[in-house]
């Protein structure tokens, strides 16, 4: 029971950051994509070459994890980013969908025995749960703060007018494609680091793992929780980690099919967007011109 | 002195000419009328100058230089701001949010260049940057008289501030021209009055405007040059006075010379 708990709050973590990710992609520029399975899939594996073959230390590897899914990330944005709505969500469904190919192409059983993560020493056992809960959380807490940061800045406002209005973003000197690209390279790079903490708690990669579900999950998230609000998705992600881990936690197994939870999340989507389009916890309101720091500033009530 | 000049612009959409062989002239300090019947091709000329869409054929001219097929963020940032006919606001923002993001470019010294090394800066100094683009934003509401309005969503407010908000977030780039898209349309004698005032005092801030309207009222008294479109032509130019009594622009309008 404890056990499984703690595994949630891990997955939940990782989710979380996923879902960061996401955020800045859908929820700040408002680009419907769906391949985030495809950048996690990407970060696992970047972490898995780097540790296992190339014997580089794991807090080396997550720089390189984010920078190999940015420039994946690049590579697909370029030329899907001008389509819209609709069509850039198939268009991204079907390069994420590419990416686990491959992956499961060039190596169908995956990497194991990837060494384990150090810090000062401390190596930390994938048995030791409580430390990697700690190590996971501490970065969806530094994620969380450097993404704030980044809506409330002139970069992320100008993201959130390409959400708003192209053509009115454009006549106020916004370069559109480019912040566009800016944010899917973000988004991208965070769930590549995603992947990296991964990696680095089961030890094993495996091309089964990235499925177009994860994908679904991670936008499920965004959307459950609200989205363009960062405490929002991380709510999102905990929320929908629990759903999906129900099962194993009551220990009703053999009653409730494993399916059961990708019928649910589809409810959710539908459930959200025609009930609380705006999430859980809707926008997040910022108020310019308060006297406070706006990393710490208070969130207006969101209006619905 | 000549600030704007179309040469010969045209542009189709499949068979329609919605811009034909137009050339048109803006002189700086003035504020220009562009006149016509609906579908006569106004907005597409503003669309074919403001880079939104690129001309068939023909030149733009803007400060003396080419600026045909640039896109729309470039011209922006060249000195060209507009509104549009159907208002353009972030709608999910507030009116505070709208004007900072008018502001975007103008924070660093050059807004073409070290770009990068600006919007780095941007993200480790947000706090000092925003209060100062929201200071600033705050100044161009109040010289809206639309300061009280702030915090309010673009959505909420009324029309006739969206639309002088959206007059608000244009002029905060500081454009030397500044082009209207049926400003007044939709608004009530009273909002029309209060436009009209707020149009002559960003004609004194020294601010080129040109100007699509259907009030022939608020044009006659605000234009000093008026260009008269029909069918995508270009059929008269010249002052208040003399379009008035112009006879092929009264043909234009046939049936609707007792606005004049
Ligand atoms: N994107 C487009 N595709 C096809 N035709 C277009 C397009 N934009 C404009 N047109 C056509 O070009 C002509 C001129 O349209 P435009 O909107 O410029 O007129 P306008 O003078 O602004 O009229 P109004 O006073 O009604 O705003 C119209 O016949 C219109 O149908
Ligand atoms: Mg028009």
């Amino acid at each position: 029971m404890l056990n499984f708990f703690q595994l949630i709050l891990i997955y939940a973590g990782v989710y979380a950051i996923m879902a960061i990710g996401q955020n800045c992609i859908t929820g700040y520029t408002g680009m419907l994509s769906l391949c985030h399975a495809g950048f996690f899939c990407i970060g696992s594996y970047a972490t898995a070459i780097m540790c296992k073959i190339f014997g580089l230390s794991f807090w080396l590897s997550l720089p390189a994890a984010a920078i190999v899914s940015g420039i994946i990330g690049f590579l697909i944005g370029v030329p899907t980013l001008r389509l819209k709505g609709d069509y850039l969500c198939i268009a991204t469904l079907g390069l994420g969908e590419i990416i686990r190919n491959v992956a499961t192409n060039l190596n169908p059983v995956g990497i194991s025995q990837i060494p384990r993560a150090e810090l000062f020493g401390y190596v930390f056992m994938s048995r030791n749960k409580w430390a990697f809960i700690i190590l996971i959380w501490a970065f969806v807490l530094i994620f969380y703060l450097l993404f704030q940061r980044l809506l409330h800045s002139r970069i992320g406002r100008a993201m959130t007018a390409v959400r708003e209005d192209e053509v009115a973003a454009a006549s106020n000197g916004i370069d559109v494609t480019k912040y566009k690209i800016v944010s899917f390279v973000l988004g991208a790079a965070v769930g590549g680091i995603a992947g990296c903490f991964q990696t680095a708690y089961t030890l094993t990669v495996s091309p089964a793992s990235y499925t177009f579900m994860v994908s679904v999950m991670v936008l499920c998230t965004v959307v459950l929780g609200g989205m363009g609000n960062g405490k929002a998705v991380i709510l999102g992600a905990v929320i929908i980690q629990f759903i999906s881990y129900f099962p194993q936690l009551t220990g009703l197994t053999n009653v409730i099919p494993a399916q059961a939870k990708q019928m649910i999340f589809g409810l959710i989507l539908v459930v959200m967007m025609v009930w609380r389009p705006q999430g859980i916890l809707g926008r997040d309101r910022f108020r310019y011109g308060s006297a406070r720091r706006p990393l710490f500033a208070k969130k207006k009530e969101a209006g619905v | 002195m000549r600030i704007l000049e179309t040469q010969n612009l045209t542009r189709e959409f499949g068979g329609v000419i919605a811009v034909n062989d137009v050339s048109f002239k803006v002189e700086e300090g003035l504020v220009t009328g562009l006149i016509g019947p609906n579908g006569a091709g106004k907005t597409t000329l503003f669309n074919q100058i403001t880079g939104m869409d690129k001309p068939t054929s023909g030149k733009v001219i803007f400060d003396g230089k080419d600026i045909t097929g640039l896109p729309a963020w470039k011209i922006s940032r060249l000195g060209i701001a507009r509104t549009f006919q159907n208002i353009r606001l972030y709608r999910e923002l507030t009116a505070v949010e709208n004007v900072m993001l008018g502001l975007h470019f103008k924070v660093g010294s050059d807004p073409f260049r070290h770009r990068f090394l600006q919007s780095l800066r941007s993200y480790v100094f947000a706090s000092g940057e925003n209060k100062e683009l929201y200071g600033k934003a705050m100044e161009w509401l109040g010289f809206f008289d639309i300061a009280d309005s702030a915090q309010e969503l673009a959505r909420n407010l009324p029309y006739g501030t969206q639309r002088e908000l959206e007059i608000a977030r244009a002029l905060s780039a500081e454009p030397k021209l500044l082009f209207l898209d049926e400003p007044a349309a939709g608004m009530n004698p009273a909002e029309t009055a209060h436009l009209m005032s707020v149009i002559d005092k960003i004609r004194s801030l020294g601010v080129t405007v040109v100007l699509i309207e259907h009030d022939m009222k608020l044009v006659m008294n605000i234009c000093d040059q008026i260009t008269v479109l029909n069918f995508g032509m270009k059929i008269a130019e010249g002052t208040p006075n003399a379009i008035k009594t112009n006879r092929d622009v009264i043909e234009a309008y046939l049936g609707r010379e007792e606005d004049f």
